[in-house]
């Protein structure tokens, strides 16, 4: 049995690795890339020249924070490019971490006790590694192994964590001897785990689909050695757009905030704003998709909606444990969790969504 | 030994995910004695790991014979570190541990001690033994200072072998030094109280 699994892991490390058309990534790709170029450039220059001409209506302290922005989606652009242009497994790998890493942030906050310590090992060491393996075993894999080349391991990945590791969660701290606040502590992690890790690991389970348009046809170029990396970039695009949308119609335009007490600076007007421009872009970004224009509209849209409710639900995270960024949590360290909260949110719809209405039935 | 030594510093900070935050005190080569909460095994390891790479080969973790003497892997863990190992059984009165410390530091070596005694739960830093005390009497030049180390205790409590890799904060603060007159419970609590202190900064 060991063997056999070893075997099956080799070769699907190589197939994975034999690139026989390097060169083809979808042209789209490099469309879409030539745009998001553009406007990180315009806004980096914009940032640069707010900087250096300090106009008087505008917070300083507004500007260095638009600054660090952009300077984060430099950074996550480029990781996301050498991800891509490496292929699937390093894509896969990379969205891994950035769980791995986001987990860590969730529960360092969160405070457990003692009796919980060996779940929490489970839950780094073996739940979260196993989602992102099973999400790498693609349809070859599974064809290999099944002889049947239409699945994935769908059937497994989407239940792993919300069926059985939620199960196990309380089952290893009931043996852990430790009743107090017992059920509080199950839900932490059971929270952390399925944000954190089962609901980002459904961007990079875009890859594994196989795309049709609405009409049937197949979408993508299937020799290219990451035939959706456009759809995943495209989605990752909507969700900073979401963000970053609703953050200058708060700004702009925002007059009645939503819940005072959660979040000050998100109000009605940013939602509303927000969804609505983002639903705009994403309708004209449609030609890197296998969506016509309004159901780009209608995906973007729901994007945008959900982006917004993850990011609600990490400030009345962060309020409960009064810590104001994940960032600040720990000195030095960039908060992941501050930047993927909406992206946590926004995946598994979109996944779903997808999957139904614009892939190969199975 | 020096493979060793790298590779299991930079597990260490991989693992507890550590940042350093020198508040009201800088990277110094003069002679110090960091005295930290004690919570985990990695404790002086990260703090050790977290220090200056010129200051590592100077800087001795302190740690009790009788646990670190037992067994072929901790022995050479012991010394790879260049631990300080000390006798807690056999005390006499020109053997006492305090004595050994500033024999062996001599005027180069700068120490990282744990003054609670042993590995407490986390939740409270507790009492200070008077080594530290003596210490800062006998030799009045050294640095004596407080670090605090937070989340270890989360990442690998005691009696257990597998971490958990969270994030932690190593915090170290202001030297103190034993004031003229003072007595030896004053500046136990007022070392304690400076340890504890860094938690809220």
């Amino acid at each position: 049995m060991m063997d056999a699994t070893f075997s099956h892991a080799v070769v699907w490390l190589s197939l994975t690795q034999n690139d026989e058309h390097p060169d083809v990534i979808h042209t789209q790709i490099y469309w879409l890339l030539g745009v998001v170029l553009g406007l990180l450039v315009i806004a980096y220059v914009a940032g640069r020249l707010m900087k250096r001409y300090p106009d008087h209506s505008l917070n300083p302290a507004m500007i260095e924070q638009f600054n660090h922005r952009i300077r984060v989606w430099w950074l996550m652009g480029a990781i996301f490019v050498a991800g891509f242009l490496m292929g699937r497994a390093t894509t896969i790998i990379l969205f891994g971490c950035i769980s791995f890493w986001a987990l860590r942030e969730f529960i360092t906050m969160t405070p457990t006790r003692r009796g919980d310590h060996r779940t929490l090992f489970w839950v780094f060491f073996f739940f979260t590694p196993l989602q992102y393996v099973l999400i790498s075993f693609s349809r070859d894999t599974y064809a290999q192994w099944f002889g049947d080349s239409s699945r994935d391991f769908y059937g497994v990945y989407s239940i792993v964590i919300p069926v059985y590791a939620l199960l196990f969660i309380p089952m290893r701290i009931a043996f852990s001897d430790d009743p107090k606040r017992f059920l509080e502590r199950s839900a932490k992690i059971q929270s952390g785990l399925f944000i954190c890790v089962y609901c980002l690991s459904y961007a990079p389970a875009l890859l594994n689909l196989s795309l049709r348009t609405s009409a049937g046809e197949p979408w993508g170029d299937p020799d290219s050695h990451l035939p959706n990396a456009g759809l995943l970039f495209y989605f990752i695009l909507i969700v900073q757009f979401g963000d970053v949308l609703q953050y200058l119609w708060s700004r702009l335009a925002g007059r009645r905030v939503i819940a005072p007490k959660i979040n000050a600076s998100r109000t009605w007007e940013g939602l509303l704003g927000g969804v609505t421009s983002t639903t705009v872009v994403g309708a004209l970004l449609w030609w890197a998709t296998p969506f016509q224009f309004w159901q780009a509209a209608c995906m973007s849209m729901v994007v945008a909606i959900m982006g917004f409710g993850g990011s609600m639900v990490m400030s009345a995270i962060k309020r409960d444990r009064g810590v104001a960024d994940y960032g600040t949590l720990v000195q030095g360290h960039h908060g992941v969790l501050d930047r993927i909260d909406s992206l946590c949110f926004a995946a598994p719809v979109f996944y779903h969504l997808t999957r139904y209405f614009f892939s190969q039935v199975y | 030994m020096a493979v060793t030594v790298s590779f299991l510093a930079s597990l260490a900070k991989l693992l507890s995910g550590s940042t350093v935050r020198w508040i009201d005190c800088q990277p110094d080569t003069c002679q110090r004695i960091y005295f930290a909460n004690h919570t985990s095994h990695l404790d002086a390891l990260v703090l050790w790991a977290s220090l200056p790479r010129e200051l590592q080969p100077l800087t001795r973790p302190v740690a009790a014979k009788d646990y670190w003497d037992r067994g072929p892997i901790r022995r050479h863990l012991a010394k790879s570190f260049n631990v300080m190992l000390i006798d807690r059984t056999k005390v006499k009165v020109h053997q006492s541990p305090v004595e050994m410390m500033i024999r062996e530091m001599s005027d180069r070596y700068s120490l990282i001690v744990f003054p609670e005694g042993g590995r407490s739960s986390g939740e409270e830093v507790g009492e200070f033994k008077s080594g530290l005390y003596y210490l800062g009497k006998k030799r009045p030049d050294l640095e004596l200072v407080p670090v605090y180390m937070e989340n270890l205790n989360r990442v690998l409590p005691r009696g257990e072998v597998l971490p958990v890799p969270l994030l932690s904060c190593i915090s170290i603060g202001a030297p103190i030094w034993l004031e003229a007159g003072e007595s030896k419970s004053d500046f136990l609590l007022r070392a304690r109280d400076a340890v504890c202190r860094l938690r809220e900064l």
